[in-house]
């Protein structure tokens, strides 16, 4: 990294954060309980939600100086020969979200130091005027407008969804390319699309808002933008698919997770477009529709690719394999038990059912027939937790006995492979030089299947 | 183990590191104030009050050729840097951090005088958004003090070790500075005038 002393700093105040988030369980009036959104008023009058602040102005300042870290040492510190359009897809994503990170975390820290004022000061930025609790008028200047808060909110939050999911095709992007044996498919396009990507998703967050009373003008543009930000995710998934297309692929546990990714990502996204246009949404809002969709995208999607990642990068981290036969174990009892506890959600929301209701909505009639899928839910969820044992006790059991491997077991093509395994200090024993792009694999009249970035022609 | 580019540039971006993570600071610093100056906006176009002439357009001047005097004994503490002049530097250095001093001060008085008045932050959605944008204003004058007290007192032993990296540091804490500067210039109008 370009500047060690920022990224420890990165870390420590990261830490702090976390810190102060748990602490607020022990605290008199406990911990925050307005929702991940903390939407106003409820978010100013309920306890415990101060901690939960303190603790966001940590972790934000964390973000901060880990994105301007991220994308220093990627500009600044490529190593000789490592051109723009040399770069692992990876480091694309990691590039793209670094600036999500930069621009859209302060307007929520804005937020944070407003709501912050409200709580503490007894401003009313986000409290209007008239406010009753318990009988009681609340005694405040009021004035304030809440939905200025679902804006500053949304503003971090919906980039924030791409922070979760940019890794993740980065991830998969990296294992398809080693498992195929085969260049990404239009590696070019995949580029501009994440990076118009990463643009786009700026200027989509009020479709969060559709049933706030914003108008329809407002509606019409966000509505707009949104499926508007659809066409690049999709190339990229496309190309993705495209990749695999007459390869001869080895079906390795990361590989299977990374191909798991794919049909997922593309539910979760294609389960998004009716909630992006302001009439379904109308009827979708809030109901268990969303949670299926948003857990689509970010459980079997980025948390799977979080595990291919895992299971890829391992030798390379700790000098040893992870068990083959647990990690597949892991991937197909996670793979049926996610869909089990996923798929139902659509049926649930299309019919009605809402979420966050005190006792899962028993008291409506037309959920009479649809909370009877809670039950397939919950086995499933607990049978998803038991499947993860296998990962759990793999990982452990491998750092000491996994089979050892040199530095390239899966004879992959980027620079990371080039450091010995696991890298000592500094990574690299020599200053590597690149001489080629990220993934040339089986190159005709090549000596093997793959040239790495690393090694020059050989005379 | 060294780190390339921290003293001189990268030929082919043209710049340091430190030069370009000062830059990706402030442009998250602008997307801070500029969310904080929406929000202005939005509550004052939303309400139906909005008080006129509660504060001392003098002492906001005062403080606004304060600010850009500070600037500009910014840019002759790195100037004098450039023309070897560490006499100078000093000089230069230590009155911008009283100059610094000097706006709090006189922030202070402000502050205490609305707060004898009865005028704190809850008194109406006017005086929150000014204690809240001249307050957070004020930490980053704090912050920027606090990085120039270093680079008077412990920090400047780097001038004799790495003359180059010792000057790029008081360019980055001048870039800093005058953005601070420039926050005060467009709240000054915005807060006092309008």
């Amino acid at each position: 990294m370009a500047f060690p002393k920022l990224n420890a700093t990165s870390y420590w105040s990261y830490f702090v954060g976390g810190v102060v988030m748990l602490v607020s369980f022990f605290v008199p009036g406990g911990a925050a309980n307005s929702g991940w959104t903390s939407y106003p008023p409820l978010a100013v009058i309920a306890p415990g939600q101060t901690m939960w602040l303190v603790g966001m102005i940590f972790l934000i300042t964390s973000s901060l100086l880990g994105s301007i870290n991220f994308i220093v040492t990627t500009v600044q510190l490529r190593a000789k020969g490592l051109t723009w359009m040399r770069l692992p897809f990876f480091v694309w994503a990691q590039f793209v979200t670094s600036f999500l990170l930069l621009l859209a975390f302060p307007p929520l820290e804005a937020a944070g130091v407003l709501q912050l004022m409200d709580r503490i000061a007894g401003t009313s930025f986000f409290m209007p005027s008239g406010l009753v609790v318990s009988g009681q008028p609340l005694q405040i200047s009021g004035q304030g407008n809440p939905l200025l808060w679902q804006h500053l909110f949304w503003f971090l939050a919906h980039p924030e969804v791409y922070v979760l999911i940019l890794p993740g095709m980065g991830i998969v992007s990296e294992i398809i390319a080693n498992n195929t044996r085969k260049p990404l498919w239009g590696y070019r396009t995949l580029v501009y699309s994440i990076v118009f990507l990463g643009f786009m998703s700026f200027i989509v967050w009020a479709h969060h808002m559709f049933m706030t009373g914003m108008g329809t003008t407002m509606s019409a543009f966000f509505q707009t933008t949104t499926m508007i930000i659809s066409i690049p995710s999709v190339i990229i998934l496309t190309a993705l698919l495209l990749s695999l297309w007459g390869a001869s692929i080895r079906f390795s546990t990361p590989m299977l997770f990374a191909l798991a990714f794919l049909p997922m990502f593309a539910i979760g996204g294609l389960t998004g477009l009716p909630l992006g246009l302001a009439p379904p949404d109308i009827h979708l809002h809030d109901t268990y529709y969303v949670i299926g969709h948003f857990h689509y995208v970010v459980a079997p999607g980025t948390i799977f690719a979080l595990f291919a990642g895992l299971y890829y990068w391992f030798p390379k981290a700790t000098g040893r394999r992870m068990n083959d036969l647990l990690g597949k174990i892991h991937f197909w009892g996670s793979f049926v038990c996610i869909n089990i506890v996923f798929m139902p959600m659509f049926i649930q929301g299309l019919g009605g059912m809402n979420r966050r209701m005190y006792d899962g909505g028993m008291q409506f009639a037309h959920n009479a027939q649809l909370t009877k899928w809670n039950v397939v839910i919950s086995m499933a969820a607990w049978a998803l937790g038991l499947f993860q044992i296998p990962f759990i006790f793999n990982f452990f059991w491998s750092i000491k006995r996994g089979t050892a491997v040199d530095r390239n077991p899966w004879d992959a093509t980027t620079l990371e492979w080039a450091a010995p395994s696991p890298p000592g200090h500094g990574n690299f024993l020599t200053e590597p030089v690149v001489y080629r792009g990220p993934y040339e694999y089986s190159v005709p009249g090549a000596a093997k299947d793959f040239s790495p970035q690393f090694e020059g022609e050989r005379a | 183990m060294n780190i390339p580019y921290t003293v001189e540039a990268r030929p082919d971006t043209g710049l340091s590191n430190g030069k370009l993570g000062i830059w990706l600071f402030l442009a998250s610093e602008v997307m801070l104030f500029g969310a904080l100056f929406s929000t202005y906006i939005i509550l004052r176009t939303g309400s139906t009050t909005w008080p006129h002439g509660e504060l001392s357009v003098w002492l906001g001047m005062a403080n606004t050729f304060i600010l850009i005097g500070s600037s500009v004994t910014m840019v002759m503490a790195w100037a004098s840097l450039k023309l070897n002049d560490w006499g100078k530097h000093r000089l230069y250095l230590i009155l911008t951090f009283v100059l610094a001093g000097i706006f709090l001060v006189n922030k202070y008085f402000e502050y205490a005088d609305h707060f004898a008045r009865g005028e704190t932050p809850a008194h109406n959605t006017f005086l929150a958004i000014y204690y809240t944008l001249t307050g957070l204003h004020g930490l980053h004058i704090l912050g920027g003090m606090i990085v120039m007290a270093y680079l008077i007192g412990p920090g400047a032993g780097l001038w004799k070790r790495n003359p180059g990296q010792f000057t790029n540091r008081i360019e980055f804490t001048g870039l800093y500075w005058h953005f601070v500067d420039l926050v005060w210039i467009f709240l000054f109008p915005v807060l006092y005038l309008l």
